[in-house]
């Protein structure tokens, strides 16, 4: 039963950074707010793993960490570049 | 060698996650190792700064009081967002690190990230930017005592 | 035995979602961007490690401790790189730090 009193806190935090998202005013808070919203749907999964009796969850925990912080480091590289190919100190080798 | 050590970290981390024992999939595992460790090695990324073995223990002794320090630090921030008027001051500070070498500065300046209420805003040499949220957070006690534990993790053991 | 690891696992999982509401609060409270990164970097440290160390405690096996373990550290290894990558991003495209007037109560 306390799998889905911690599952609705996580819940709660989720509905705070979403409003973040919503109010912006920047393009960066947007980030850090589904960045945020990302490391709290981890812990959701995890959560729900134990809830639903299904460990198997857990990998799909961990693979949707991965893309979480691959996805926020791609999003930020474009707002900087305008480009998600190049690294600076690899342009001039080329 | 530390192409060996990477494969057999990759090989432990296949091991722990797979659960199945047969013969034909840990021999698959085998091969995305390898296919693994040469796309690295192809990368040029297997160096002393990619796989830092040589650090060793050190960090083992230095990652509990790393967690120490973040656990004070996050009662710290979370009475000052409770707290009814907010009372924050944020402000910007130069710091000068004492590592020798790029790694050593990554740890310290990830650690400072780490801790809430401190952040590392830029690295330029041993010159780091903090972005700190109070007065407090940057007296100096914390960041020189992480200062010379993270230049002892990064003499090595 | 199990008694003692279920009351612990709940004292950490409470903790856990206590600092994440708390970060979260934080982050729809706090002035500017920056500032916001402090909250948010509550969630990752405090709120993933508490629950998921309260997890670890509830067993499961092997495999999902293992799993859980890894899930802590990745996200403890990652989250200051995205903090950092976007505080640069954010001082690079112009956002001014917030600043008080230094005597400003309490």
């Amino acid at each position: 039963m306390m799998f889905a009193v911690a599952a609705a806190g996580i819940l709660v935090s989720m509905v705070l950074a979403m409003v973040r998202a919503l109010l912006g005013p920047t393009v960066y808070d947007r980030v850090l707010a589904v960045n945020a919203f990302g490391t709290k749907t981890v812990l959701l999964i995890a959560v729900l793993g134990y809830l639903a009796g299904r460990p198997e969850f857990m990998d799909l925990c961990l693979v949707y960490a991965l893309i979480n912080f691959i996805g926020t480091i791609a999003v930020l590289k474009f707002f900087e570049y305008g480009d998600l190919g190049r690294a600076r100190s690899t342009t001039e080798a080329e | 060698m530390r192409a060996l050590g990477l494969g057999v970290i990759l090989f432990g981390f296949w091991l722990a996650l797979s659960g199945h024992y047969t013969p034909l999939l840990l021999s698959l595992g085998v091969g995305s190792t390898v296919l693994v460790v040469y796309l690295a090695t192809r990368m040029d990324v297997v160096d002393h700064e990619g796989i830092p073995l040589h650090i060793g223990g050190r960090f083992w002794v230095y990652f509990p009081w790393l967690l120490k320090e973040i656990f004070v630090a996050n009662v710290h921030v979370a009475r000052i967002i409770l707290s009814p008027g907010l009372p924050i001051h944020p402000l910007l500070v130069h710091y000068r690190s004492s590592q020798k070498t790029d790694l050593g500065r990554a740890i310290y300046a990830n650690s400072i990230t780490l801790t809430p209420g401190t952040i590392t805003m830029s690295v330029d040499g041993q010159d780091l930017e903090i972005h700190s949220l109070t007065w407090v957070d940057v007296d100096g006690r914390e960041e020189d005592e992480m200062d010379r534990r993270v230049t002892w993790v990064e003499q090595g053991a | 035995m199990d008694m003692v690891f279920d009351a612990v696992s709940w004292v950490l999982i409470s903790g856990g979602v206590f600092f994440m509401v708390v970060g979260a609060i934080g982050l729809v409270r706090m002035p500017d961007v920056y500032t916001r990164l402090h909250a948010a970097g509550m969630t990752d440290t405090m709120g993933a490690g508490l629950i998921l160390m309260g997890l670890c405690f509830q067993g499961g096996g092997f495999p999902v401790v293992v799993r859980l373990v890894l899930i802590w550290l990745f996200l403890l290894f990652t989250s200051p790189i995205g903090t950092h990558a976007l505080a640069r991003a954010a001082l690079s495209g112009g956002v001014e730090p917030y600043r008080t007037t230094p005597p400003q109560g309490s």
